[in-house]
């Protein structure tokens, strides 16, 4: 494909840090609220930001449908920290007394939410030695981030930090702990879109 | 899970939470109770306090930081991020919110300063800051201190967006202009603003803050809320607009359904409907120059 048409979910959070960061490796981006929009795009983000309040909004304007539908067209779909959270089979809030969050289910991993604290636990590391080629190196920014556990045998890790999972991918279903948006490197996301 | 961090936290993941809540509304809360509405309403995160700026103004007296009972109450009860506000100059209220691990500190207007001539030095936090602010100068002084999101002052308490537009228009119309300027001018225009050239460079560089930019003071109804994002504002705060207005569930929900869908006539035409009384607002020609919070700081 030439340029990719990437969508970036908009309901809440970093959705024009991942505009930025997409257009600097040449895609075109659009917000996108509607099921509508969701159909026309080649790849798609779930932005990081409040996962609560995201998957709030996903439930008022009924794109639970729609967003498992993509994630089972085979076209590409990222989530990133709070969009991590929502694409797992199950979110979980350990050792609190927090709401569930009701979750896409189409990467087979368990997300433990803030599972590092609040934000003065928020870190950067560089990816263990071992993460998949064109990764080498790679500094994560962790922000309330949450850990994936429980993963299942389809579930490929591409990148680890203190021996945990941080991206892990589900043939075209992508999901990662820190914020590759963040910041100037944007090798996660080439390798995500295939460019 | 990792041990305890110390020490300051860089800039970048300071800055990082606050893109995290662009497209949000940060709601002020003074019980768990009420945190539990923001969040069930879509809060992206909210700002506990003891009194809501109108009853502030109301009660008068010295407004401090909120009790260290009410901030840990509502962390246990919710999720998202909890911020807190400390008094302008006060690093030592600062500092106990640090070490609670509030996930945003707010050095506000809305409280009593405790110093009149300097902020707090924002950078040594393990804590974001967020400051208010009136225009690009103020914007830029704060920024130079650490903060790592900018809001309007707008009139807290007061159920009035006229500041909270001034200070938009303000500070998005000082940055337009820079871009306008050469090089040399660009130092000049710093020194009229009394903000560090390198940091008036980036912005004009960029047309933006560095910092995310968002806006509070006065916002009391979902248009309210899309005339902000309309006029740049990445996000907003509502502080007594929630929980003194008739039906403070149904207008949370519905200033949250207006924020992220600010650019649809018709969503925020929907989100306007039946909810009740708006809270009381004030006309801000009546309040003395001592009953206006946005003159404080610097």
């Amino acid at each position: 494909m030439g340029s990719p048409l990437v969508g970036i979910l908009a309901i809440q959070g970093d959705f024009e840090a991942h505009g930025r960061a997409l257009e600097r490796l040449g895609a075109r981006t659009r917000r996108v609220l509607r099921d509508s929009e969701i159909a026309e795009l080649d790849a798609l983000v779930l932005p990081g930001g409040e996962s609560t309040t995201i998957s709030k909004g996903i439930e008022r304007l009924s794109l639970w449908e729609p967003l498992r539908e993509f994630a089972a067209s085979g076209r590409p779909l990222l989530g990133t920290c709070a969009g991590a959270i929502l694409l797992s089979r199950r979110a979980e809030s350990p050792g609190t007394e927090h709401d569930p969050v009701p979750t896409l289910g189409v990467l087979d991993a368990v997300a433990a939410r803030n599972a590092y604290g609040t934000q003065v636990d928020s870190f950067k590391s560089r990816v263990d030695p071992g993460a998949a080629a064109g990764l080498e190196g790679f500094e994560c920014t962790f922000i309330r981030a949450p850990v994936l556990t429980e993963l299942g045998p389809e579930v490929e890790v591409l990148a680890r930090v203190e021996g945990r999972p941080v991206l892990v991918r589900q043939q075209n279903v992508w999901a990662s702990c820190f914020h590759p948006e963040l910041g100037l490197d944007g090798r996660v996301q080439r390798l995500w879109l295939g460019l | 899970m990792s041990e305890k961090k110390t020490g300051a936290q860089a800039f970048e993941i300071k800055v990082g939470l606050a893109e995290q809540m662009k497209g949000g509304v940060i709601m002020d809360v003074t019980t768990p109770e009420q945190a539990k509405i923001a969040e069930d309403s879509g809060a992206a995160a909210v700002m506990a306090l003891e009194r809501v700026p109108s009853d502030i103004r109301k009660d008068g007296g010295v407004a401090r930081m909120c009790s260290i009972a009410v901030i840990e109450g509502i962390q246990k009860c919710v999720s998202i991020p909890v911020m807190a506000k400390v008094r302008i100059g006060h690093f030592a209220e600062a500092s106990v919110l640090d070490a609670l691990g509030v996930d945003f500190i707010d050095e506000s207007e809305v409280l009593t300063p405790a110093d009149e001539a300097h902020h707090v030095d924002k950078h040594g936090f393990r804590s974001p800051f967020v400051c208010g602010a009136r225009n690009l100068g103020e914007a830029l002084r704060r920024i130079a201190e650490g903060a790592a999101m900018i809001r309007t002052k707008g009139e807290a308490g007061s159920g009035n967006i006229v500041e909270a537009v001034r200070h938009l228009r303000q500070v998005n119309g000082d940055i337009r202009a820079l871009s306008a300027l050469r090089s040399e001018e660009l130092a000049t225009r710093a020194k009229e603003l009394g903000a560090p050239v390198e940091l008036v460079r980036h912005v004009a560089e960029h047309g933006k803050l560095p910092v995310p930019n968002f806006a509070a003071g006065g916002i009391a109804t979902p248009a309210d809320a899309a005339l902000c994002m309309s006029l740049g504002a990445e996000a907003v705060f509502v502080g007594s607009g929630i929980f003194k207005s008739e039906d403070p569930e149904k207008r949370a929900r519905a200033v949250v359904h207006a924020t992220t869908h600010w650019q649809e006539p018709e969503e925020v035409l929907a989100a306007s409907r039946d909810l009740g009384d708006a809270m009381p607002g004030l006309e801000l020609d009546q309040l003395a120059d001592h009953e206006r919070f946005a003159e404080r700081g610097w």
